[in-house]
C-alpha cells in the first residue's frame, strides 16, 4: 500500500508529501505520524506540502487535525512550503487553519521548529492562548 | 420585388449623391472624417441595401439577406466610437438617409398618394431599424472599450513592491471588492513565494473607505499568506477608519496594524532582525540630540 514516509531528523520528524492526497492516503498519514511522535519522542514535525497543488476540505481538516494531534502528543507543527492556490482554495473553504504554525520554506520552518523547541514556556502560553 | 426596392435599384447613385449633399450641408465633423470617406461609407452601405432589399424582407434587418447591412454598420459605428463621435451623430449618418429616400418615392410615385404613404412609411421604419442597430453597436464598442480600460486599471492598481530583502508592500489604491481582492491576493502570495518573504505591509491609505466587505476581503488575503508562511501587518488606517472598523465590530484583534507605513517598515525589520543606524554613529550622543532637533 502506498504510504508517506515519515523521516527522522534528531528530536524532528520531517515529512513530504509528494503525491496527491487522497483520503485513504490522509488516513494513514495520520495514523503514522502519531504513532512515529509518539515511538521516537518527537518535539517536532515539519510538514512539506510545496509539491501539494490540489486540496479539498478533507485534506485540509486532516492538516489541522494533525497538528492538533501532535501538540497534544507534546510536538510543534510546522506547515511549510503552501503553494499560492492552495492558501486561497483553503481560505475560500473557510478552512484558516488556526494553530497551525506556518513558514515559507522547509529552512525557515526548521529555524522555527528550533526557535518553539528552545523555549518552552512561551509556547506553552501560545497553545493556551489558541486554545 | 416592392416599389421601394425597385427605386433603391434604379436610383441607387442619385440617392447616395443626395445623401451625400445632405450630409455635407448638415454639420457634420470634418475634424474627424474626410469627404471621400464619407463618400464612400455611404456607397458601400447604400449599394448593401439596394442589394439586400431585392431578397430580404423591408420590415425586418435581422434576417440573412441584411447580414452584409448589419455588418457593414456595425464596422461604420464601431470605429466612429473609436474616433470620439457622438452617439447622435453616429445615429444621425443613417437617419440622413430618410431625407433623399423620400423625396425620391414622392417624386416616382407622385401619381399613386395612397402607395406613396405605404411605401414612405416601410422606407422610415426600415431606416430606423438600421439607426438603431448602429446606436447599439456603437454602445457595444464603447462598452468593450470601458471593460479593457477597468482590466487595465485592475493590473496597474495593485502592484506588490520589494522593500528590503524579505519585506514586501502592498499599497491598495481604490475600493477593495472581490474581484479586486482575487488579484491583489493572486500577486501578493505569488511574490511571496517568489522573493521568499516574511512580512508584507498592506498600505490601505489610498482605500476610502473599509465596510465589513472590505475587511472580509483583507482577512482573507491575510489568513492565505498567514498559511504560506508570511506574516501580515497592515497600515494606513486612517482616524475615520479605525472609527468605522469599531462600530462595524470588525475583529482586528489578531493583525498587527500600524497607523503609517513606515511603522510598519520599523517593525518588519526588527522582526526580520535588522535595524536603521546614522551614519554619524561614532558620536553616539550626538545622535540622540540630532533626533531631538528633527
Amino acid at each position: 500500500m502506498e504510504r508517506i514516509p515519515i523521516l527522522r531528523m534528531g528530536s524532528f520528524l520531517l515529512v513530504t508529501i509528494q503525491v496527491d492526497m487522497h483520503d485513504q492516503l490522509a488516513m494513514t498519514l495520520q495514523d503514522d505520524l502519531t504513532s512515529a511522535i509518539a515511538k521516537f519522542e518527537a518535539r517536532g514535525v515539519l510538514i512539506d506540502i510545496s509539491s501539494l497543488e490540489i486540496v479539498d476540505s478533507f485534506i485540509g481538516r486532516m492538516l489541522a487535525n494533525i497538528a492538533a494531534m501532535s501538540r497534544i502528543l507534546d510536538a510543534h507543527t510546522v506547515l511549510v512550503g503552501m503553494q499560492p492556490a492552495v492558501a486561497i482554495t483553503l481560505v475560500e473553504l473557510g478552512m484558516s487553519l488556526p494553530g497551525v504554525r506556518t513558514a515559507l520554506n522547509v529552512e525557515s520552518g526548521m529555524e522555527l521548529l528550533h526557535a518553539l523547541s528552545e523555549s518552552p514556556e512561551e509556547t506553552e502560553a501560545d497553545g493556551a492562548a489558541e486554545n | 420585388m416592392s416599389k421601394l426596392a425597385e427605386i433603391f435599384q434604379k436610383h441607387q447613385d442619385d440617392i447616395v449623391a443626395d445623401w451625400s449633399k445632405g450630409m455635407s450641408s448638415a454639420n457634420r465633423r470634418k475634424d474627424l472624417i474626410s469627404d471621400a470617406d464619407l463618400k464612400a461609407q455611404s456607397t458601400e452601405l447604400f449599394a448593401a441595401i439596394a442589394k439586400a432589399s431585392k431578397t430580404g424582407s423591408l420590415s425586418d434587418i435581422e434576417g440573412s439577406d441584411w447580414r452584409e447591412v448589419r455588418e457593414i454598420l456595425s464596422s461604420i459605428s464601431a470605429s466612429r466610437a473609436k474616433q470620439g463621435f457622438t452617439p447622435t451623430e453616429t445615429a444621425s449618418f443613417v437617419l440622413s438617409l430618410k431625407q433623399p429616400v423620400n423625396s425620391r418615392l414622392r417624386k416616382e410615385m407622385a401619381k399613386d398618394p395612397e402607395g406613396l404613404i405605404d411605401e414612405t412609411t416601410t422606407a422610415n421604419g426600415l431606416i430606423d431599424k438600421m439607426a438603431l442597430h448602429t446606436s447599439e453597436a456603437f454602445l457595444t464598442t464603447r462598452e468593450q472599450l470601458i471593460a479593457r480600460q477597468q482590466e487595465d486599471m485592475l493590473e496597474l492598481s495593485t502592484p506588490v513592491v520589494k522593500l528590503w530583502d524579505g519585506i514586501l508592500a502592498l499599497p491598495v489604491i481604490g475600493t477593495l471588492d472581490s474581484a479586486r481582492t482575487q488579484v491583489v491576493m493572486e500577486s501578493l502570495l505569488k511574490t511571496i513565494v517568489e522573493t521568499n518573504s516574511k512580512i508584507a505591509i498592506i498600505d490601505i491609505t489610498g482605500v476610502p473607505t473599509v465596510d465589513t466587505l472590505v475587511a472580509q476581503h483583507l482577512l482573507k488575503t491575510i489568513t492565505a499568506a498567514r498559511l504560506m508562511g508570511a506574516e501580515c501587518i497592515i497600515s494606513g488606517i486612517r482616524p475615520q477608519i479605525a472609527q468605522t472598523i469599531v462600530h462595524l465590530g470588525i475583529n482586528l484583534n489578531d493583525i498587527i496594524t500600524k497607523s503609517k507605513m513606515a511603522d510598519a517598515f520599523a517593525l518588519a525589520l526588527q522582526r526580520t532582525g535588522k535595524i536603521v543606524v546614522s551614519m554619524n554613529k561614532a558620536a553616539a550622543p550626538k545622535k540622540t540630540e540630532h533626533g531631538k532637533d528633527n
